[in-house]
């Protein structure tokens, strides 16, 4: 029978080679619960090794950056909740940092340390929130709900202090929108003393464990040179062996005034990017603690504007989220609306290596892949 | 300053998976007897049963507050319809009776299915006529005309499920110049 002569999927090229196997194309997405969201890969298996895979983006795409046209500055702050939920303190932060050097507002103390603690809340469950996934995906259920135990608790902090879950809208030009409530300092303690156990325990259950070791090791390796060259930021950059982290690197608000290190890994497999969460945490960890001993009284927000009018220019500012670098650019024109913005997210370079990483490894390295780069695609389409 | 952190290699109890398991069912167990043991403690809600108790100022569904008459707050400024990020407040302006006050809402909606519960409202509001603090975030009809909540629906709240303590969320002449407006009106705030 001849065989039917079906057009390659977009994206891939004709390669020439070995007749004996059949090689063939599988969707691996947008429905997969591994993953992460509607990400849709198209991979070219020969039996179950995988020679080639393309990401498909654009199933989410929500068009915010054209919405940011129709909105004030202070409307857009809540639409990147909406990007990388898990990290939306840190989305709003970077918005704001831009509006404040645009228009030249000052930031209260007091202000900027309720920040950097929230901040660092959002990045521990933000990684919390990977080490479930990172468990759960590749078969260890507990792993997931440990995860979710932990995140938890903070998302209650959360809660109490801006009075929703995950779409926070807590920051504001000049400060953030209310001071925080009497319990919370207590309530960050205890998270501190929690997380700690849970990452011992996580240590014991998921980091010696063998299986998840050999699942991981040496799985998906990220060169220096290729981590450098798709702009990979973050974890995925640190675990790679390069030790850039805008906290340190660039300082923004009081990250220059607070001790604490930058985790960094040599082989930039699976492994390594999973363990530099743990060590990422223990930073965060201490950042809190310091931030605890050291947040003066003040006020909370400098004056409040109910619009703000951006000289006519344009403006960067970035931030260090639990994922990488997300930046802001903002062209502003005459009038209380930006001309346009973009958001440079660092999902999207993160997610870019992915063919490279998974050629010549099996189908289930794949799913490992994608959850040790710690992708959410929310944030890639926005 | 960059830290490196070496890897260790696997030992040869790990290479025999069995201690491996017996260890990772330890931890297991471990949760499951501190969990029998003050099922309170534990991250789980039998949800439609037990309602959740989310904190006082949780976004939630909107109010609008009263004046110690009964008649509402709301001086029909718009500055909360042109805060909202998605344009979902409806507002119809009428001269007030009130000689004091030059304009009050004939008609105010609420579209909660647009609504994208930012609380930017509530924070421009110059007059704290708008709050979200009424804690119902589950809110489900059958149509979609239902969602749109109209004044009286918006209006009709319990002072009792509000802090007693707090005079700003009973009904009450708001604003900053409380004070003020109270010694204008000649009135004393009356708790429920
Ligand atoms: S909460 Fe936000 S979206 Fe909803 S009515 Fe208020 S301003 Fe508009
Ligand atoms: S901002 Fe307050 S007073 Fe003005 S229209 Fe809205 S609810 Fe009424």
């Amino acid at each position: 029978m001849e065989m039917v002569k079906r057009p390659l999927p977009a994206g891939f090229q004709k390669v020439s080679g070995d007749d004996n196997t059949e090689e063939y194309f599988i969707n691996m997405g947008p429905q997969h619960p591994a993953t992460h969201g509607v990400l849709r890969l198209v991979l070219r298996l020969d039996g179950e090794t995988v020679r080639e895979c393309v990401p498909h983006l654009g199933y989410i795409h929500r068009g915010i950056e054209k919405q940011a046209e129709s909105e004030t500055y202070l409307q857009y702050v809540h639409l990147t909740d909406r990007m990388d939920y898990l990290t939306s303190h840190m989305n709003n932060h970077s918005v704001c940092m831009a509006i404040e050097k645009a228009v030249g507002i000052g930031v209260p103390d007091r202000a900027e340390y309720i920040r950097v603690m929230v901040l660092e809340l959002n990045r521990i469950s933000s990684h919390l929130m990977m080490f479930g996934c990172f468990g759960g995906d590749l078969g260890a259920q507990t792993a997931l709900l440990y995860g979710f135990k932990e995140r938890e608790v903070i998302t209650d902090i959360f809660d109490e202090l801006c009075g929703a879950r995950l779409t926070m809208n807590y920051f504001r030009p000049g400060g953030v929108a209310n001071d925080i409530p009497d319990t919370f300092i207590a309530r960050v303690k205890k998270v501190i003393v929690d997380v700690e156990r849970t990452l011992e325990e996580f240590d014991r259950l998921i980091t010696g464990n063998v299986i998840i070791q050999e699942r991981s090791r040496g799985i998906g390796i990220l060169t220096r040179e290729d981590a450098i060259a798709y702009g990979c930021t973050g974890c995925v950059l640190r675990a790679s062996g390069v030790p850039y982290d805008l906290r340190k690197d660039d300082p923004y608000s009081i990250y220059d005034r607070l001790d604490f290190d930058v985790p960094t890994k040599q082989n930039g497999d699976s492994f390594d990017r999973y363990v530099i969460h743990i060590d990422e945490i223990r930073q965060s960890i201490r950042i809190l603690q310091q931030c605890i001993e050291q947040i003066p009284e003040g006020p909370y927000r400098s004056k409040e504007k109910p619009s703000y009018r951006l000289p006519a220019g344009s403006y960067y500012a970035a931030t260090e989220t639990a994922k990488g670098i997300f930046g802001t650019y903002v062209v502003a024109e005459k009038g209380d609306k930006p001309w346009r913005i973009h958001s440079r997210s660092p999902n999207f370079a993160n997610l870019s290596p992915i063919g490279k990483m998974v050629k010549g490894h099996m189908i289930a390295d794949v799913v490992t892949v994608i959850t040790t780069l710690d992708i959410l695609i929310p944030d890639i389409d926005r | 300053m960059a830290k490196v952190i070496q890897r260790r290699s696997l030992t040869l109890l790990e290479r025999s998976y069995l201690w491996e398991i017996i260890k990772g069912m330890g931890t297991t167990f471990k949760h499951l007897f501190r969990n029998f043991k003050n099922p309170e403690k534990m991250q789980l809600m039998s949800y439609p049963e037990v309602e959740v108790q989310t904190p006082q100022n949780y976004r939630g569904s909107h109010r609008l507050m009263k004046r110690p008459d009964g008649e509402p707050r709301c001086v029909a400024c718009y500055m909360c319809s042109t805060a909202c990020p998605a344009r979902c407040i409806t507002i119809e302006a009428e001269p007030s009776s009130d000689p004091r006050i030059e304009k009050k809402p004939r008609k105010f909606e609420i579209d909660w299915l647009v609504c994208v519960f930012c609380g930017l409202c509530e924070e421009a509001c110059p007059v704290d006529a708008i709050r979200m603090d009424t804690r119902k975030v589950a809110i489900s009809h059958y149509t979609r005309k239902e969602f749109i909540a109209d004044m009286p629906r918006l209006l009709n709240w319990d002072p009792k499920d509000f802090p007693a303590n707090d005079a700003q969320s009973q009904k009450a002449p708001g604003g900053k110049q409380n004070q003020q407006a109270k010694q204008i009106w000649g009135l004393e705030v009356k708790h429920s």
